[in-house]
């Protein structure tokens, strides 16, 4: 077994803030992060994909192609957008780091053609990030 | 579902790596530079990972607002600027960054219950680093 990670990044806006608080639980839970008119991060996303080295190509899968599936997958969808307000999983969903990581092997998890996903990382800032293995 | 979420945190401490047990000439070629009698510093970055479900109504594994507090009372506060030979942890034990570490470790795991903690990875420099999960 062979793991092989990718990198990508993106920048997006997005807000803490559930609407079953009241305006005072808001704040004190996500804090700065419950702006109404949102804040930034330049994201980095770090794709971990797993599986046998192909003897003909010397693949664990095609990077050329897992490339272009995290573009047209994660990267067209969530680059230069206000999550919260264009990206149907966070219209009811907050976009802490937490549920991006979740997003983005929900996306990838059914598209991988040869390797399987392994684990998906996004880095909020280069002090903070999540790690998703798919479990349960 | 559950997920990982890990932090880094900074502080500049000072060590000196000598041993009891061992002679001035075993500590001298066991330790090298880091044998210094007058100690010397590191920028030590601590990166902890806790783990636990996404909390449906926050969307969070832990508050970081928690980690942080915690861990800048607990571990940074308490080893920032400090010489680490003087302290109580390290009067028997060689404060290597194994062993700080360790010690690391143990505190959080002590006393964070706010997620379940997976691992404590301690860097010495950015081309060392040392990895514990009990």
């Amino acid at each position: 077994m062979l793991y092989l990670t990718r990198k990508a990044e993106f920048s997006a806006s997005h807000y803490y803030h559930n609407p079953d608080f009241t305006p005072e639980e808001n704040r004190r839970i996500f804090g700065k992060c419950n702006n109404p008119n949102g804040h930034g991060h330049n994201y980095t996303l770090e794709v971990t994909v797993k599986g046998e080295v192909d003897p003909r190509s010397g693949f664990v899968v095609d990077l050329k192609q897992l490339k272009e599936v995290m573009h047209r997958e994660v990267l067209d969808g969530m680059d230069h957008r206000f999550l919260n307000k264009e990206v149907p999983e966070f219209l009811h969903k907050i976009p802490t780091t937490e549920n991006i990581a979740i997003a983005v092997w929900q996306r990838l998890d059914s598209k991988l053609k040869h390797a399987k996903l392994h684990r998906v990382r996004v880095y909020e800032t280069p002090d903070l990030f999540v790690d998703f293995y798919g479990e349960a | 579902m559950k997920a990982h979420l890990s932090r880094r945190y900074l502080f500049s401490a000072s060590h000196r790596l000598h041993s009891e047990a061992m002679s001035e000439k075993e500590n001298q070629s066991t330790y090298g530079k880091c044998n210094n009698p007058y100690g010397h510093g590191h920028n030590y970055v601590v990166e902890v990972t806790v783990s636990g479900p996404v909390d449906d109504k926050t969307g969070m594994v832990c508050n970081l607002t928690d980690l942080d507090t915690f861990i800048e009372k607990e571990v940074v506060s308490r080893y920032g600027h400090e010489n680490l030979n003087t302290m109580k942890e390290f009067t028997k034990e060689v404060p290597t960054t194994e062993n700080l570490c360790i010690q690391i470790y143990e505190i959080v795991h002590r006393g964070f219950h706010f997620a379940h903690l997976e691992r404590v990875r301690l860097e010495e420099t950015m081309m060392n680093s040392f990895e514990y999960a009990g």
